[in-house]
């Protein structure tokens, strides 16, 4: 592409196909904000340490701003360069971006190959009125096409533009001659979003708050410990040196001493004290990123599909057209499963937030996780499927390897134990910690012999797996792309193997099934697939 | 958008239904072109080499005793030239159904996968020097699937390659997505 720039249009006005446009000039400060953001703080944190060091503050003072100001100048020219030499186009059959200072790239994606127009907003971009444009073309979220930042409106003309010019482009029963770039034809694709959305799902702050007690999460201590490495040298003591002198000094003898004075009851306090806090920071750390991440969450079925918001400081507004959902998978968890807390997520070819899985229903009890499979197409298992279970030499084959090389590992200290000098110590801890393992992973085996089991009905796979966090997985029949079944040595000695199922944008196996019954599911799965061509799939 | 296939359609099997009088999958397999053991042979010999090499470099500098480098070249050497590719070759196979290929392989990890043609986004006939030398191809077809995204179908007569994905493309109508 040459480099000439001449009349493109300014964002905000009506979309005309064939046109290339630039993203918003606020985007320049978006940037500029957000290289300022990286480079300030270490600036100050430069500032901060000289003034320490040398003759106290009056010697950075006066060098303080120019600093700054020249950070911000250096920011500021090629953010403002990047915006003057982008441009973008929706053109009659693909959109086009062009970008880069001095060398240009040129990225042309077909509308053939758009799943979906998603639009997200973090907080700086929010505050200004912005929002980012990306088109998913279901390559693994790496190769899609993003437009930073246009404004609010222009963004929701863009999307409805494109999806209607994706519509068209698919051969779709819809708007066949939006192509020509019409003014009436933007105002059918509009009209289009405008009918009534029917709301499927909302989260209130009162279910995001129980949604959030199941969400325990320790993460923030790692993240705390992350922090004091980032900047310890802002504290006025040096961490690592004082755990060590506190070693060295025998601190934890003095510390001992300390718990030694004190009666039972002052230690089960302190103790309890101790466990009641981790487990209150992991709930209210839970709690907060909940409602950062689903704030207002809102699931809604328009005419265009799913359209799912959600977020309090980056708000996200993503449409899932109803016949890119590939699979359902329905999870919960060991203990919110006691409670009937389920969670719904479509597997679609699109991408949400690096995730293969869209979640539309994080938290929801069964009931109202039906209607909105129904309205995706899929049918949730109600008892009149016909359950199989994996092939039992394969769970009597895990266990064995499991709870087996624990055994060995018990006896190993056991005779460890004999034979070493009785000086060392630990080893029949380890014994009967390596006993207790394998009794769990033996346990855990026949747990899954009774839960773990899959079925296939008229128009679906299904597939119920796992103990810890149990996921229900619902695929459609004709909406699987290759079927293979994989055996390793051991599997073929013991005749099972992995059934696994070639799915857009996701896995779906089953493993360690009877090898007959893997070869009757796949010749079922086969004659289901091969009748119906992939062109004539509905999309 | 479902489309609900009604529980007489010959098409849904319950596992505790007799299928048709054959049992699925009974089909005899189609071997690959022999010359592909040559192929195979070949690249085991040129792995080979470099160890080969490694253990002449040894002896000559009389650092260990003649036969401690050259026993375990001999037997990498048997295995890649002599036992693997002839494995190999017997474990591989493929089954062209009207509508669908099946390509089993693997000596140690068995598998055997199924394609439907109407699955099919794209073909590739290939051909590395080797294969040209004995004008034998690779196959691969692309499908949308995240796992199994492209199968490949070594050690065909280049000729039966071409013919077979012509075969094939009859049958994929449209490519998109």
């Amino acid at each position: 592409m040459t480099g000439e720039v001449e009349d493109i249009a300014d964002a905000g006005e009506a979309i005309e196909i064939d046109e290339w446009r630039r993203v918003s000039g606020l985007s320049v400060a978006v940037q500029a904000f957000r290289t300022l953001g990286q480079a300030v703080i270490p600036a100050a944190f430069l500032l901060f340490g000289a003034s320490r060091s040398d003759d106290g503050i009056g010697m950075v003072a006066p060098y303080a701003v120019p600093i700054i100001a020249l950070i911000i100048a250096i920011n500021l020219v090629p953010a403002w360069l990047g915006w003057y030499r982008l441009r973008y186009r929706i053109g009659t059959s693909d959109v086009r971006l062009e970008q880069g200072i001095v060398s240009r790239s040129a990225r042309s994606v077909p509308y053939d190959r758009i799943q979906d127009v998603s639009l997200e907003q973090k907080l700086v971009p929010r505050l200004l009125g912005l929002v980012e444009v990306k088109f998913e073309t279901g390559a693994g979220g790496k190769e899609e096409l993003k437009l930073a930042y246009v404004s609010e409106a222009e963004g929701e003309r863009l999307r409805e533009t494109v999806r209607a010019l994706v519509e068209g482009a698919d051969g779709a029963e819809a708007l066949p001659d939006i192509a020509q770039g019409q003014g009436e034809d933007h105002a059918i694709a509009a009209q289009g979003f405008a009918a009534p959305a029917t709301m499927l799902f909302a989260m209130p702050p009162g279910r995001l708050f129980t949604y959030g007690l199941f969400s325990f999460s320790l993460v923030i201590f790692a993240v705390i410990i992350g922090a004091i490495q980032q900047f310890e040298f802002l504290l006025p003591f040096d961490v690592w040196d004082y755990a060590e002198q506190y070693v060295r000094d025998e601190g934890y003898f003095e510390a001992g001493k300390y718990l030694e004075g004190m009666d039972m009851t002052a230690r089960i306090l302190g103790a309890l004290y101790i466990l009641i806090t981790v487990i209150g920071v992991g709930v209210l750390s839970g709690i907060a990123k909940t409602f950062v991440r689903d704030w207002d969450f809102r699931l809604e079925r328009t005419p265009k599909g799913f359209r799912r918001r959600r977020g309090l400081l980056t708000k996200t507004d993503v449409v899932m057209p109803v016949h890119r959902v590939q699979a359902l998978v329905v999870s919960t968890g060991i203990i919110r499963r006691r409670f009937g807390w389920h969670g719904l997520s479509f597997i679609s070819l699109a991408q949400d937030s690096g995730s293969a899985n869209h979640e539309v229903a994080p938290f929801a009890r069964m009931a109202e996780i039906a209607p909105i499979a129904a309205e995706a197409g899929f049918d949730l298992p109600d008892g009149s499927e016909e359950w199989r279970r994996p092939s039992a030499n394969y769970r009597f084959d895990k266990a064995l390897l499991s709870a087996g090389s624990c055994i060995l590992a018990a006896f190993a200290f056991l005779t460890a134990e004999i034979v070493l000098p009785p000086e060392a110590v630990g080893l029949d801890v380890g014994f009967f910690i390596m006993l207790a393992l394998a009794v769990f992973f033996a346990v855990q085996q026949i747990y899954l012999w009774h839960y773990d089991r899959h079925a296939l009905d008229p128009a679906q796979v299904i597939s119920r797996r796992g103990w810890l966090a149990p996921r229900t997985q619902i695929a459609n029949r004709v909406k699987l792309h290759s079927v293979e079944i994989a055996q390793g040595p051991i599997a073929r000695w013991r005749g099972y193997c992995d059934l696994v199922f070639g799915m857009a944008g996701g896995n779906f196996a089953f493993e360690g099934l009877a090898l007959e019954d893997a070869k009757k599911l796949r010749a079922a799965v086969l004659d289901s697939i091969a009748s119906v061509d992939f062109a004539n799939l509905p999309r | 958008m479902k489309q609900k296939i009604p529980t007489s359609n010959p098409l849904y099997c319950p596992y505790n239904a007799p299928m048709d009088d054959t049992l699925p999958d009974a089909e005899p397999l189609t071997p690959l072109d022999p010359s592909y053991t040559t192929v195979l042979r070949i690249e085991g010999l040129i792995i080979t080499i470099p160890f080969v090499v490694g253990a002449a470099v040894l002896v000559s500098a009389d650092a260990v005793p003649p036969w401690v480098p050259a026993l375990p070249v001999l037997i990498l050497a048997i295995l890649l030239i002599g036992v693997m590719p002839l494995k190999r070759y017997r474990t591989r196979g493929y089954h062209m159904a009207g509508d669908r290929l099946r390509v089993v392989k693997g000596v140690m990890f068995h598998s055997d996968t199924v394609v439907p043609f109407s699955r099919v986004q794209h073909l590739d006939v290939e051909q590395g020097p080797l294969e040209r030398l004995f004008g034998i191809a690779r196959l691969i077809l692309h499908t949308a699937g995240t796992h199994n995204a492209s199968v490949t179908l070594p050690g065909l007569a280049h000729a039966d390659a071409t013919a077979m994905r012509e075969d094939i493309r009859q049958h994929v109508k449209r490519e998109s997505m």
